[in-house]
């Protein structure tokens, strides 16, 4: 992939010249420039070749049933992709719950093509400078067919908005060694981490701006990472134990996410750092 | 003629109290239902950190802004937990302070089995020398704090208290009680206290 090793090149150049000189900021707006050049050639997106790989999956009959994940519900009718991204998470009459993009793939991937769950979330997240793993790849896909589209979550079931009470509640929890929440970092605007800007995710306008931006090409992991992965990733750093893939906490913060975000714009998979 | 006016009135204080005493409690039980389900893999050893105690409840309820009676019961609480060094004096090697206040390493469970001490991070948040461009802003800036102190033995005092538990000084602070925790030794605590406070630290230069 010359394109790509010549982005990522061209990345860490503008980095290596102006970490040094470091102006405070100058970090932010070397990644923001390197957007604005993808923004101005989408086609060199390098998270664009696990959606390519998604959607060949997500086609592909398979599995110990033989079937394709066409006949998979997303929440707007069986196969119907386009747009359900921006509806989810949501509840899942079938499966009593609701569920997040990723956990009903998952769901899909077992009832439909009769994958055992174990097995497919043995692996979701792929680690640095490997190619994106089957969920990564396939959340890719659909997420893509939302980009465009503006946060449109459902709060009509009694279980989605328990979802979303749980998700605030998990928010301003604090817990662990550290006494951690997710508002400890992300509860006001203007503050970073090092030089990493914060978004302060309680407050819609700054919450539209990332929320969607998610599944995201990592250039420094050279991989994308989805929304429970990155949802984990704040857990791990919280020097918490690994979450479940697809779990109810993860599933809660999304919707919380979600619900700040709404109205915002999908642009994943976006370039993160 | 007044019950009905008193029966309001009564229903009104009830409502009110009900509503101080539980702010912001709904769905306590099933986010602490939802943390239960959730994590199935870890040992109990790992999954006791995902338990909170009294302060992490009640800050977490009252969105670190607990109200008088309960932030004086959590100052009280997390002030007994602090234990000073045997020898009363706070100020260790600011120059190993210095290298703790920069490593941000431990705790996690990739950390496991550890390759090194934890570190402090105090960079994550604060600014301290004035050489280190790449500090964090959730805390305050710490540049030249002992100076600005007159370099003063209470003021170093202070310092110990306020790494070593936070809390005891500000109710439902958003700092880790590194010593309270023991995520920190009192001998990294004291470097880490000669780091902001010794006159000859970059801190103060």
């Amino acid at each position: 992939m010359p394109a790509r090793t010549t982005i990522v090149a061209f990345l860490l150049l503008g980095l290596a010249f102006v970490v040094p000189v470091a102006a405070i900021d100058d970090t932010e707006k070397e990644l923001d420039r390197y957007r604005q050049m993808l923004k101005a050639d989408p086609w060199s997106n390098p998270g664009l070749l696990e959606a390519d790989r998604g959607e060949a999956l997500w086609k592909q009959v398979r599995g110990p049933k033989g079937a394709s994940l066409e006949g998979c519900d997303l929440g707007k009718g069986p196969g119907k992709v386009e747009g359900a991204f921006a509806e989810l998470p949501r509840y899942f009459k079938d499966a009593d719950r609701v569920l997040d993009l990723e956990s009903r793939l998952v769901w899909c991937m077992e009832t439909l093509q009769g994958f055992a769950r174990a097995e497919i979330v043995k692996r979701p997240y792929s680690k640095a400078n490997q190619t994106g793993t089957e969920l990564e790849a396939l959340a890719t896909y659909v997420a893509l067919k939302s980009n465009g589209a503006k946060f449109a979550p459902h709060l009509e079931h009694a279980k989605e908005k328990e979802a979303l009470a749980v998700g605030e509640g998990l928010f301003f929890r604090r817990q662990g060694p550290l006494d951690f929440a997710c508002s400890t970092c992300h509860g006001d605007t203007g503050k970073r981490i090092r030089l990493q800007a914060l978004p302060y995710l309680s407050k819609p306008e700054e919450a539209r701006a990332v929320v969607g931006e998610w599944p995201a090409y990592r250039v420094s992991q050279g991989t994308v990472m989805t929304t429970q992965h990155r949802i984990a990733d704040c857990y791990w750093q919280m020097r918490l134990p690994l979450v479940d893939y697809g779990s109810d906490v993860t599933i809660a913060l999304t919707m919380y996410l979600v619900h700040q975000a709404e109205g915002g714009d999908i642009t994943a998979p976006s370039i993160k750092r | 003629m007044n019950r009905p006016l008193l029966l309001v009135g009564a229903t009104a204080a009830i409502a009110v109290a009900v509503y101080l005493l539980f702010p912001r409690a709904q769905g306590g039980n099933s986010v602490d239902a939802a943390v239960k389900a959730s994590w199935t893999t870890a040992d109990p050893e790992w999954l006791a950190r995902l338990e909170q105690d009294e302060t992490q409840k009640v800050c977490s309820r009252y969105r670190n802004t607990p109200p008088k009676a309960v932030a004086d019961a959590i100052l009280a609480r997390e002030r007994a937990s602090i234990v000073y060094p045997a020898d009363g004096n706070v100020m260790g090697d600011w120059k190993k302070g210095q290298v703790l206040a920069q490593s941000g390493y431990g705790g996690r469970f990739t950390d496991i089995p550890p390759r090194a001490e934890n570190g402090g991070n105090c960079y994550a948040c604060h600014q301290l020398d004035t050489t280190e461009l790449s500090f964090g802003t959730l805390g305050p800036s710490l540049l030249a704090y002992g100076k600005d102190r007159k370099f003063a033995a209470a003021e170093a005092k202070a310092v110990y208290e306020r790494i070593y538990n936070p809390q005891a000084t500000i109710a439902c602070a958003n700092m880790p009680r590194l010593g309270a925790s023991k995520f920190l030794t009192v001998e990294q605590i004291k470097d880490l206290v000669a780091f902001v406070m010794s006159p000859e630290s970059p801190v103060n230069q």
